[in-house]
């Protein structure tokens, strides 16, 4: 059954091209990098028990790894791009990672955040390196070797590279899958339940969140190398404590306790803030609103909400 | 016999505060050893300093021969030595068979396999299935630990701890906040346990004397971080003055007459 409903959502997003104009097609492009990003993500934070509120960070090092590798360095290949640009993130993670994980909870959440706002002032300070607040631009990469110059711009992006992240994201989902559900995922989850218990029974709580860490930051660097190269920017506006904010909200939005969730999470916040953006200045205080709602009516996040929906109409 | 556990001359001070003052037992195989003694005798620390989770301020903790000073409860728990907990420890989300099969998966040395599945792996599946037998958890697999009764839980916390096939396992009080009626029940399934698990030699910390009295074959009585007796059961209960002191009242009756 969920096999099934996950094929006609793979086939439903291949249409898509097929049926709407391009502008809504770049618009799908974030969500599938943000679902990338945040499979990642919620397997520290839903798996895991600790909540990052700077992640960002490893979207922002992806992103501007990808600058630096594909309009300095000369790389075009889009496969080396994210090898390298992913590479690079779990690397930056190793010391985060090694000094977070000794904490939980609020203090886990606020070491995060000091270290991602410490990369953010550090893009914006170095400007020769980093292009301070203009960013860098990010060119547009070869896929396997092709490199497209038929295509314009928006062509590019709407069709080849459209399907090659949707290819990423099945891929990179089917290896998350198989994570969650194997021995390392049991360890995750039993550290997350109770650390304590979890040692006596040979759990090496520590060490497993921290490899766990470097995942998630493989997987943001993933997404942020997709959406640097969607804009043709890396901007640090990606390493804002604020787009920290937006991953967790995207997570909660979704429902942090199921695997699928932060994937509907992404879809759903992409599309939302583009309609909301289109109709108020004052997009953030709706969504924020949104947000209210639903962690004090549906704490399961949407994915909780389909549920019960189903639960109910089958007892029916 | 062989000394499978043992202190000698163990303090742990915490500041001017000393909890443990030169503790020297064993444990050797086939025996059930009780600690005893009133709150604050140093029964806690003692455990702690056991299963490698304090490091002592002075002296020597081994196990098997090993020095285990420290060593932090993952390590030791692969060398083979279990605990179970006196406030029940389970992990609420995770069903019966996962929590067993999270100890089965540390004991066979399989915590970083990044790919395989844990549901088809079929002698995980079967590891599972006889370890939660034993307790008669086996209809309640699919269970999550938080929906269980407390006697379950506590059973629970009991299987896992089991399940990493333990040589020693450490028992904290594995009947309290279990009716009275029920413990002897728990006693006996235990001490099953144990033998059909190949564990040879059980630390059992407890308050209730009926209990200690009836399952253990030798007592280490503390009493303000020492040790104030090293007995049989039988010369520990004929010594009133000991009893009084552990237990601040008289033995149970059938003690005496032992």
């Amino acid at each position: 059954m969920k096999l099934a409903l996950v094929v006609v959502l793979i086939v439903g997003l291949a249409a898509v091209p097929k049926v709407v104009s391009p502008y809504y097609v770049t618009v799908l492009l974030p969500a599938i990098a943000y679902s990338i990003a945040l499979l990642g993500f919620n397997l520290l934070f839903g798996y895991t028990g600790l909540l990052s509120f700077g992640h960002a960070l490893f979207v922002a090092v992806g992103a501007y790894s990808a600058a630096v590798l594909s309009a300095k360095l000369g790389v075009k290949s889009f496969e080396l791009v994210l090898l390298i640009s992913a590479a690079v993130s779990v690397a930056a993670a190793v010391p985060v990672a090694l000094l977070s994980v000794r904490y939980v909870r609020i203090f886990f959440g606020i070491l995060t955040l000091a270290f991602g706002m410490l990369f953010h002032s550090f893009l914006f300070k170095f400007y020769d390196i980093t292009g301070g607040d203009t960013g860098l631009r990010v060119l547009r990469p070869s896929l396997f070797g092709r490199d497209f110059a038929e295509l314009d711009k928006t062509s590019f992006l709407v069709g080849p590279f459209y399907y090659y992240c949707l290819a990423l994201l099945v891929v990179l989902g089917f290896v998350m899958w198989r994570i969650v559900h194997s021995p390392f995922g049991l360890h995750l989850m039993a550290a997350r339940e109770q650390p304590r218990k979890a040692e006596y029974l040979g759990v090496r709580v520590r060490f497993v969140r921290f490899l766990a860490f470097l995942i998630s930051a493989f997987y943001c660097a993933v997404g942020g190398v997709i959406l640097a190269i969607n804009t043709g920017q890396a901007d640090p506006e990606l390493a804002y404590w604020t787009h920290s904010g937006d991953l967790v909200f995207m997570t909660v939005l979704g429902g942090f306790a199921s695997f699928f969730g932060p994937i509907v999470g992404a879809f759903s916040f992409v599309m939302l803030k583009g309609q909301l953006m289109g109709l108020t200045d004052y997009w953030r205080f709706f969504l924020g609103a949104l947000l209210a709602v639903m962690v004090v009516a549906f704490p399961r996040g949407l994915v909780g909400v389909g549920q019960q929906i189903w639960t109910k109409a089958r007892a029916r | 016999m062989t000394t499978l556990i043992e202190t000698v001359d163990v303090r742990k001070a915490y500041g001017d505060f000393v909890a443990l003052d030169g503790v020297t037992f064993s444990v050797a195989e086939d025996e059930v050893v009780s600690i005893v003694g009133p709150n604050g005798a140093g029964k806690s620390t003692l455990v702690n300093v056991l299963t490698g989770l304090l490091k002592p301020t002075a002296g020597l903790v081994r196990f098997k021969g090993e020095d285990i000073a420290g060593v932090g409860p993952v390590l030791l728990s692969r060398r083979g030595m279990a605990r179970a907990f006196q406030l029940v420890h389970i992990f609420p989300a995770l069903t019966v068979a996962e929590t067993i099969a999270a100890a089965a998966i540390s004991q066979t040395g399989r915590s970083l396999r990044f790919f395989s599945s844990v549901k088809a792996d079929k002698e995980l599946a079967a590891r599972v299935g006889e370890v939660a037998a034993i307790f008669g958890l086996e209809g309640k697999l699919g269970t999550q630990a938080q929906f269980l009764s407390q006697g379950e839980k506590k059973l629970l916390d009991i299987a896992s701890a089991f399940a990493l096939k333990p040589e020693v396992i450490l028992l904290d009080e594995p009947t309290s906040g279990v009716s009275s009626g029920d413990k002897h029940g728990i006693m006996t399934t235990l001490m099953e346990a144990a033998k059909r698990a190949g564990v040879k030699a059980i630390i059992l910390v407890e308050h209730d004397m009926d209990l200690v009295a009836e399952y253990s074959s030798r007592i280490v009585a503390l009493q303000g971080g020492k040790v104030l007796a090293d007995r049989t059961p039988r010369d520990f209960f004929r010594d009133p003055e000991i009893v009084a002191a552990i237990v601040g009242k008289m033995p149970p009756r059938h003690a005496c007459a032992a």
